[in-house]
């Protein structure tokens, strides 16, 4: 089989319609990748994300996979989808709906089919369907001849049997072989959209390096696949997405919790001090703690604690001991840390805390996602007990927030909460990445001089007490969560000091929006309709809103970084439209806030099935408010 | 110019500190006749022979009573939340190795609330020193028994007496795999402060178990071994080397079986060569054979042995990524992986 890397390295290069296919030019596609949890359908949309990516292509991608790590094979609870949309333009969602749907089994078909649309490219492993599956999958005849698919494209191919035929001889056991068909589905997929297979190939090679045979195997049916496509009969068609016009630059894919540990390291580095993370294991924010642990060389210490009270309690220890700290956790275990994040309000000290949500209450749904920990984030804790709270909005723009909330932190002396949610932080874009020589130094003043030293004096400016780092001498001090003396710091339980430390600590963070940039406003200043939204459902408004105003409507849209404090803009922004319409993933959280502040009479959107917006179901809910 | 003298003692020599320069200016509020005034004092005789500067040396405690610790020491201080010291104080010493940090804490802030994050302190064998004051009562709340109370306890919550058998602070420690664990009494100044000494120059977790008695809420908890007629008797000092005579050299303790027997010299033939030579360092199993005993109670140092230390592992493990790694550039970092050009 020594043809076959041979065969790998010239395939991309020779991608171009080969003379008996039809060559179609489309601007925009989105695919659904969906099999067994064990099928590998992670990757292969990984894989076909960044061939799109190093296309050229704009793209957003949304994972979607069961709670259950291997959900009994083969049934419908154990079905794994990735979906990705890429074009020529700017891409705001991973799509609406697929028109491309890629089924390794029965299961997948009967749980992803309603989504593809009519005269969708079907693409379905003929070899998982046998009579085991389709039962397991509630298929009393097999969907592909009874003709109940009839309004789709479908390509039937025996992917399975497939792979099996290009490996043998490989050396690889039937199991190892049943693995590889996922790359041989790659290997099409890469194929049918003109993709190059090398980035792939690269990934294949540092991840096998240390199995030579089962890197052959996979090298072998992936090219396979590409072949397959080029030569087979079968596909008529080979389109072509043509590059995106997108800013200049050097990119890379990112996904949220990526782009949210890298903006830890970077601030880390640009405050100059040690960054520690204490955190505990929670779907979907345990990857932002699995990267961190690899950077040891970043001066960051990284400590899996017992629980989710203890990881907040260590950052609030690092952060006493003149430390950049932070911990990352979803709503579950955020609940848990809501009384260490009152000391940390208390004794005024930075943390950054980093809520990755999902859907709720309790164990809810935790792979799926959900925006419900707004209110949680803003007055979620005992007593008054205010603090700043940041959301992302993109995979991307996790990385800034986290760099803006650690600054935040840092200058006015408060925990910050920083909200993500499941669908980007799994999601993924490409980034123009930043110039690491021109992020923003994180400014950290510790106060050294023990001339009249008081523990709760403020800066006038920003209000914040000083730090001070314990081993400075002559500034020995003690603070703690009983009321303290607002210039002492020492315990006081007098009331009218209590009542001027709670307006003081409420003073201090709603001082932060002086340093908000003026709130942008995206369309005109006035309007019949204002959406208004937060975090991670920035795509689909934007693309709701796009279309909304290509049509002429008077829509205009603004979407919240800071949630609190708010803008002191807000009130006048919204004073421009007749209507407030606020679209989240819960039952209107933000609404509730914007509503009891303005005295705006705010409609909702509300959805919470555990998935991401779509488009059109944004476009006609907001056209409700048009007439 | 900070000083350039560090916990392990090198460095150059601060100048000596007395007592007094422990003391905060805080006025201490704790109940008239409460064991805690006793603890205090002694950690505040104990500090100047440490010779490490003030300002290096970190008090963090939980709530109760024995929590406010932190404001009378004239240290840095950090009261915090119930029962979460030992993980804040973990976080700091991961962070800051350079910190002497202790642990002010009760039965109930350390094994009812916070009994998750103690055993996991002890495991880790973070560089933490421990003070539990153990009065077997919540004192804070007004009365309510505690994890160490016995059972049948009468108390607030208790009124027909408690159902649930109590944690021995010491085996708990023990199973925990704790490096050090010891026992000393409020009324005995001298003993206890030869146990918090010993506390703060061991590597890794100290644990000391301070009998502490509420005069308010569980008055005479411990007089049973305190008291002057019966303590001679009821007091086993756990001398490493020596062995286990009490009773003003009446009696002793000899293994048997599993079983910490007391014995009378000279009686049946015993002598001191039948008598258990306490050793520090004895595998957990025979500490926890003593820790059992009650007639009389062992006070003293159960065990103190050497295990790789939370905050070195982490220090070691980082200084190996660097020199593998160099040190990490966010230019790389941010620039890893696939990446594109669009022109």
């Amino acid at each position: 089989m020594k043809a076959a890397p041979m065969e790998t390295q010239t395939a991309p290069k020779t991608v171009g319609p080969p003379p008996t296919k039809q060559h179609e030019e489309v601007s925009n596609v989105t695919i659904r990748f969906c099999g067994d949890s064990g099928d590998g359908m992670q990757l292969t949309g990984t894989e076909f994300t960044r061939a799109s990516a190093i296309a050229g292509n704009d793209l957003q991608t949304f994972p979607d996979y069961p709670a259950e790590i291997r959900a009994p094979a083969g049934t419908l609870p154990g079905v794994s989808g990735f979906q990705i949309q890429f074009s020529n333009a700017q891409v705001f969602t991973p799509g609406d709906q697929p028109d491309v749907l890629v089924a390794m089994n029965p299961a997948a078909l009967k749980t992803n089919l309603p989504d593809l649309v009519s005269g969708g490219i079907l693409i379905v492993n003929t070899g998982a369907f046998n009579e085991n599956n389709l039962q397991k999958a509630g298929y009393k005849a097999n969907p592909i001849e009874d003709g109940s698919l009839s309004k789709y494209r479908v390509y039937a191919v025996d992917i399975s049997k497939l792979t099996d035929l290009a490996l043998e001889g490989s050396g690889l056991n039937a199991k190892e072989t049943g693995r590889a068909k996922n790359m041989f589905a790659l290997g099409l997929m890469l194929w049918m959209y003109g993709r190059p297979t090398e980035p792939t190939l690269r990934y294949l090679k540092s991840k096998f390096s240390s199995k030579p045979d089962i890197l052959k195997g996979n090298e072998t049916a992936l090219t396979k696949g590409y072949h397959f496509g080029e030569t087979a009969e079968l596909f008529a068609h080979q389109y072509e997405v043509k590059k995106a016009k997108i800013p200049s630059g050097k990119y890379r894919n990112v996904s949220g919790n990526e782009a949210v540990a890298m903006g830890i390291l970077a601030a880390t580095k640009m405050s100059g001090l040690k960054g520690f993370l204490g955190s505990y294991p929670i779907t979907p924010a345990s990857d932002i703690l699995h990267e961190l642990s690899k950077y040891k060389n970043f001066n960051f210490v990284t400590f899996q604690a017992e629980d989710e009270i203890a990881a907040a309690a260590s950052a609030i220890g690092a952060a006493f001991g003149g430390n950049l700290g932070f911990t990352t956790s979803s709503g579950p275990g955020i609940a848990l840390k809501q009384e260490a994040i009152g000391l940390a309000v208390m004794t005024e000290l930075p943390v950054v805390i980093i809520n990755i949500q999902r859907g709720g209450p309790s164990t809810g749904l935790p792979t799926k996602t959900e925006q419900a920990d707004l209110l949680q984030a803003v007055v979620g804790r005992n007593g008054e007990c205010p603090l700043p709270v940041i959301a992302a909005s993109t995979p991307s723009d996790c990385f800034e927030t986290v760099m803006e909330a650690a600054q935040m932190a840092v200058r006015y002396m408060t925990p910050v909460i920083f909200l993500s949610d499941g669908y980007i932080a799994n999601g993924q874009e490409p980034w123009l990445i930043p110039d690491a020589k021109k992020l923003k130094a994180i400014e950290v003043k510790f106060r050294t001089d023990p001339t009249n030293f008081k523990v709760y004096e403020r800066d006038p400016k920003t209000m914040a007490r000083a730090w001070v780092r314990p081993g400075t001498p002559g500034l020995e001090h003690r603070i703690g969560g009983i009321e303290k003396d607002q210039l002492t710091g020492n315990v006081s339980y007098d009331p009218l000091n209590h009542e001027a430390m709670v307006h003081t600590r409420q003073a201090k963070v709603d001082r932060i929006a002086q340093d908000y940039p003026p709130t942008e406003i995206i369309g005109d200043k006035t309007g019949d309709v204002l959406v208004l939204g937060w975090g991670s459902t920035f795509g689909a408004i934007t693309q709701a809103v796009t279309e909304l105003r290509a049509k002429g409507k008077k829509v205009s849209q603004v979407h919240l970084r800071h949630l609190n404090p708010l803008p002191t803009d807000l009130g006048q922004v919204l004073k421009g439209f007749k209507r407030v319409v606020i679209p989240e993933m819960n039952l209107g959280q933000l609404r509730m806030l914007i509503r009891a502040k303005y005295l705006v009479d705010a409609a909702g959107i509300n959805k919470v099935q555990g998935k991401p917006f779509k488009v059109a179901e944004l476009v006609s809910r907001i056209q409700e408010h048009l007439s | 110019m900070s000083t350039a003298f560090k916990t392990d003692g090198t460095g150059s020599p601060p100048p000596a500190l007395t007592r007094k320069d422990f003391q905060s200016d805080q006025e201490v509020r704790w109940c008239p006749g409460c064991g805690d005034y006793s603890i205090l004092a002694q950690v505040q005789k104990v500090m100047p022979e440490l010779g490490i500067p003030r300002e290096n040396i970190v008090f963090i405690s939980g709530i109760g009573c024995s929590s406010r610790f932190p404001y009378y020491m004239n240290t840095y201080g950090f009261h915090t939340i119930h029962g979460r010291a030992a993980a804040i104080a973990t976080g700091l010493k991961m962070t800051r190795p350079d910190l002497q940090v202790w642990v002010a804490t009760g039965d109930g802030d350390s094994l009812s609330i916070g009994g998750n994050h103690f055993i996991h302190m002890l495991r880790r064998n973070v560089d933490l020193k421990i003070l539990l004051f153990n009065n077997r009562i919540y004192g804070l709340t007004k009365g309510q028994y505690s994890p160490t109370s016995e059972m049948g306890k009468k108390a607030k919550s208790t009124p027909y007496g408690s159902i649930d058998a109590p944690f021995n602070p010491i085996h708990l420690a023990l199973g925990a795999g704790a490096t050090f664990v010891a026992r000393s009494i409020d009324v005995e100044p001298v003993h206890l402060q030869q146990v918090i000494s010993r506390a703060a120059k061991h590597k890794g977790s100290a644990l000391v178990e301070i009998f502490q008695n509420c005069n308010v809420f569980n008055d005479g908890a411990f007089s049973h071994i305190t008291e002057k007629p019966v303590k001679d008797d009821m007091e086993l000092k756990l001398e490493h080397g020596k062995p286990l005579i009490f009773a003003k050299g009446k009696k002793g303790i000899r293994l048997n079986q599993f079983q910490a027997e007391v014995v009378t010299l000279g009686e049946n033939g015993i002598t001191e060569k039948d008598l258990l030579v306490w050793d520090e360092k004895a595998a957990p199993e025979l500490p926890f054979i003593l820790g059992s005993l009650d007639k009389p109670t062992p006070i003293g140092v159960f065990r103190a042995v050497e295990r790789p230390v939370h905050h070195e592992l982490e220090v070691a493990q980082s200084q190996q990524v660097l020199a593998q790694k160099g040190e990490g550039s966010l230019e790389k970092l941010l620039n890893a992986g696939d990446t594109w050009s669009v022109n």
